[in-house]
């Protein structure tokens, strides 16, 4: 064995050799930054996703160039970056910066994995609604960067007098045109479709969770529990036996009906509008008429940048979020890359004379941001689900409405 | 394993090899310096197994660093012995089934039983939302939530100066004043300040850093909390971006020595509750941020005992043993009748036939439940539109369809790969024992019954019990299909008809309501079990239709 000594050591020593080479690549970032400030002055990791990814890895490069940071991207799905995140930060191995949604907020406030950023007298250049999106419990955590929500598209080919202020009457409108579906909204056969339906459900004064006087919502007060509430569950049973409302009218078998003319109006956003306009379509955004009553009011969601709680680079992230991402060129950028409207007044301002933008953003002025409360998780399954079995007729709706409010209360006090 | 490795020990070469020092150099060595230099060093083999074990170990050398850097000792424990096991068993002439068998048991070391045993632990925590992390991150993540900037206080424009190595924040007031102050110095009137633009650029005594310094010494800066005044409820001055600060105030305070954080507004103490692993009140309120502790059986007791959870549980196991039985049973007898259909010589054709049937299994199984999906649609799918002729079958909505619909699509996924293990043994099948069988005045059933079956069983029977422990666990059918829907509308927690018990987990791990990983790894845990006692069982018997064969 003693004779293999030196073969060991060469071993070794090759291993140490190559180690060292491989480990050179990364000494510099944190090397000599005292004398050679403007070469490397740290690095930023964001995970951002496809769509989102072209605008901020320009603005990335302008930063980069101001700065000496080097800006490092991880594309990711936007489906998998909450949980990533949520799992990562703690680990420490998490990115600086992400991009999300602003009702992941409550679960990222309560893993304790984001950091509060401050905009200071920016906050008023952007949507009121988008600030109050991005703030939990009255502390901002997110630079806003998009709004979006739906709206009433209306196919002018099939439908020549003016919109009504009801819900009836539009289905009445609707059905006179004679196509194969009336007012398309969609659904879905097992899990239902409560987003799509929530501005006929705010139409008579069942929000899903009370307010508080900043707007900020309860979850300990579910609001659906009410009169208005199996008022709206009744009138979805009825919009089922009439065949307004079909489960079985998925996501994409509206999009294709509407496509194909066979259907006036559809209730949709922006993201199905653009292939609605490529196609050749004269559409236009209308505001959701009312059903029962009061203000109809769609949930908005605001998209945005955070930044993680554990980030060792907390300065270049802040940084290069408020001060870089937050500029109106970057949010039109990022208008132009995923057809959502900025949150910076500003920029939408600028894009005004984009009429399907600017009609979601005016049904968009009536909407209320989709609760980020971590309670909200407890709602989406039996809220789905009771829709459906309502829509399908498989019961009396205000006992199953007070049944789901049962169980969506129970949920939320276990959790 | 112990078997093979025997022989080589006992081997006349080895027994003079027992010490470290023995071996080559030892009393009857001539062959030794033979083998280790004129036979290996020279040699092509040695260099590439030198060149390659090389490989390995500077990426090992580069994992040791690395996780030394990242204080994981756990990590760096295992790279080390790792590392000493290869290069002992290949520069070593004694450990021959060592260096075939090494490669593997590393990697069945990192990816299997390294995987059980932290899902193993997880079932003892209580890791989930909420509880995501360790203690010192959940008050960090309190207090930092809580600090919040006093309410109409103005922005300064800020610089960060340094006094020696100690830092301190510049910073002009709204009346154009400028002022300086450190953590341990409330803000006073600095002398000599130039201010340019609005925010100070030169300070007797004090260094102005640049960006570059500043991002250099960023974690410190961001730190840095700067009392107005010598009253600690004005607040302090903080800054997020170096160049702006703003007043923040904090009404949570943490004493580490008793563990505890009060919230200085209402009084109210939380105090650590290590068993919960949260901030709790005397009230028995708890701050919403927790972190990860050891909950013991906690989480397989709730499986059992909690009425909210037991009752859907079992109704899950029950159905779970029903799909995958039932699919074993559908698709074996599916698959044994193609099979001996197209066995038979009079059948034209027959390689078309077969090349056909494979297609279903040749094609991504999430797609085609995702297109099984779509054509279960009740109103617009091809099943009811095209084949039923217009029918409104709800096959996705009614609970006993649902699970009708989820066993159909799996029947359709699996029946190929039983064809073709039919096939495969059916052929194998000599036909002496047929004419046998014809001798002796049996009929084609009798023959099917005790002779086909009994044979076929002994080769397939082992798939047949892997199927079952696979379509146990058949989670891409079930969740793309239904999602396991139709939902039980009455039930406790997220669970519906269809669902089987892995996209159970799949929803209380990852599902709506809050993720209860911990939960989650105790049920992964029973369905282990299940399984695995299952499948033992089931062996045990295969081994009495062999003796038959």
């Amino acid at each position: 064995m003693r004779r293999s000594i030196p073969v060991l050591a060469t071993a070794l020593g090759l291993s140490l050799v190559l180690a060292g080479c491989s480990g050179g690549g990364d000494e510099p970032a944190s090397g000599d930054e005292p004398t050679k400030p403007a070469e490397s002055a740290g690095t930023l990791t964001v995970w951002v996703d496809d769509t989102r990814s072209g605008p901020v890895k320009e603005v990335a490069q302008t930063f980069e160039a101001d700065t000496g940071v080097t800006v490092k991207f991880v594309q990711k799905d936007f489906g998998d970056i909450r949980d990533d995140f949520i799992s990562q930060v703690p680990t420490g191995q998490g990115p600086d910066i992400i991009v999300g949604a602003h009702d992941w907020l409550g679960k990222l406030v309560q893993n304790g994995v984001v950091a509060p950023i401050e905009l200071g007298d920016k906050a008023g250049d952007f949507l009121d609604v988008a600030i109050d999106a991005m703030s939990y419990d009255g502390t901002l955590y997110g630079l806003p960067y998009s709004v979006e929500n739906i709206g009433l598209v209306r196919n002018n080919a099939l439908v020549s007098e003016p919109t009504p202020d009801t819900f009836d009457a539009l289905v009445e409108q609707a059905k006179a045109a004679g196509t194969e579906h009336s007012v398309l909204i969609q659904q879905d056969e097992t899990t239902g479709d409560p987003y799509h339906l929530y501005p006929l459900q705010t139409s008579f004064g069942a929000p899903v969770f009370a307010t508080d006087d900043t707007g900020a919502y309860d979850g300990s007060q579910l609001a659906m529990d009410t009169e208005q509430g199996r008022a709206f569950a009744a009138y979805v049973g009825k919009l089922g036996a009439e065949g307004v409302l079909k489960t079985t009218v998925s996501g994409d078998i509206a999009k294709e009906a509407f496509l194909a003319g066979q259907a006036p109006y559809m209730i949709t956003g922006p993201w199905n509008v653009g292939d609605f306009v490529d196609a050749g379509m004269d559409v236009s955004i209308e505001p959701i008429p009312s059903a029962g009553g009061q203000e109809s009011q769609p949930f908005v969601g605001v998209q945005g940048f955070f930044i993680s709680a554990k980030s060792e680079n907390a300065l270049l992230a802040n940084e290069f979020v408020v001060n870089y991402l937050g500029t109106e060129d970057v949010q039109l950028a990022l208008y132009e890359a995923g057809g959502r409207a900025p949150a910076l007044s500003a920029a939408v301002d600028t894009i005004a004379d984009d009429p399907v933008v600017a009609g979601f953003a005016e049904v968009g002025k009536n909407g209320v941001p989709m609760p980020s409360i971590p309670a909200m998780d407890s709602v989406w399954s039996d809220w789905g689900a009771t829709q459906v079995a309502i829509i399908n007729q498989q019961g009396d709706p205000g006992e199953m409405w007070t049944q789901m409010c049962a169980s969506i209360a129970a949920k939320i006090a276990a959790a | 394993m112990s078997r093979t490795t025997t022989p080589p020990a006992a081997s006349p070469r080895s027994r003079t090899a027992r010490g470290p020092s023995a071996g080559p150099a030892g009393p009857d060595g001539p062959r030794g310096p033979r083998t280790w230099i004129g036979a290996q060093t020279f040699s092509a083999g040695f260099v590439v197994k030198l060149v390659l074990v090389g490989l390995v170990d500077a990426l090992g050398v580069y994992g040791v660093l690395a996780s030394a850097a990242q204080q994981q000792w756990g990590v760096l424990a295992f790279l080390v012995a790792a590392l000493l096991v290869v290069n002992l068993v290949y520069f070593s002439r004694r450990a021959v089934p060592g260096k075939y068998l090494v490669p593997g048991l590393v990697f069945l070391l990192v990816y299997q039983v390294f995987v059980v045993a932290y899902t193993g632990w997880t079932a003892f925590t209580n890791y989930g939302d909420g509880h995501n992390s360790t203690r010192e991150d959940a008050v960090e993540a309190i207090l930092v939530q809580d600090e919040a900037r006093v309410p109409d206080s103005p922005t300064y424009a800020l610089s960060v100066v340094t006094r020696g190595d100690e830092l301190a924040f510049a910073v002009v007031d709204p009346e154009g004043d400028a002022l300086v102050g450190a953590t341990e110095q409330p803000l006073e009137p600095a002398d000599g300040a130039d201010v340019e633009g609005g925010r100070a650029v030169a300070l007797d005594g004090y260094d102005v850093l640049d960006f570059a310094q500043v991002v250099a010494r960023q974690s410190d800066v961001f730190a840095m909390r700067v009392p107005l005044s010598d009253d600690p409820n004005d607040g302090s001055l903080r800054t997020t971006d170096g160049s702006a600060g703003y007043v923040y105030a904090s009404t949570m305070v943490y004493d580490e020595a008793a563990g505890t954080i009060t919230d200085t507004t209402t009084g109210t103490v939380y105090t650590a509750d290590e068993t919960e692993g949260s901030f709790v009140a005397e009230d028995g309120t708890a701050l919403g941020t927790g972190w990860r502790v050891f909950v013991g059986l906690e989480n397989f007791s709730r499986v059992l005992a909690d009425p909210s959870l037991r009752g859907p549980f079992v109704g899950v196991l029950l159905w779970t043993f029903g799909f995958a039985i039932g699919s074993v049973v559908l698709t074996f007898g599916l698959g044994l009748f193609l099979a001996i259909t197209l066995n038979d010589w009079r059948v034209r054709g027959r390689t078309v036939y077969r090349s056909l049937l494979i297609l279903p299994y040749a094609f991504p199984a999430f797609l085609s439940a995702l297109v099984w999906r779509g054509m279960l649609n009740r109103d617009f799918g091809f099943v009811n539109q095209t084949l039923l002729g217009g029918a409104e079958i709800p096959w996705l909505t009614d609970p006993v369809l649902a699970k009708v619909a989820v066993l159909t699509v799996n029947l359709w996924l699996g029946f190929p790969y039983m064809f073709l293990i039919c096939t495969g043994a059916l052929q194998s099948i000599p036909h002496e024992v047929y004419e046998a069988g014809r001798l002796d005045g049996a009929k084609p059933w009798r023959m099917f019954r005790s002779l086909t079956m009994p044979l076929l069983l002994v080769s397939t029977a082992p798939l047949l019990i892997s199927s079952f422990a696979f379509n146990f666990n058949n989670f891409n059918v079930v969740y793309l299909t239904t999602e396991g829907g139709p939902q039980d509308l009455s039930a406790p927690v997220d669970v519906g008809a269809s669902d089987i018990l892995i996209t159970f987990v799949y929803k209380i791990a990852f599902g709506g309501v809050n993720r209860q990983y911990g939960l989650a790894c105790a049920i992964s845990i029973l369905i282990f079990l299940i399984v695995a006692t299952v499948s033992a069982i089931s062996f045990r018997k295969t081994r009495a239709l062999e003796e038959l064969g």
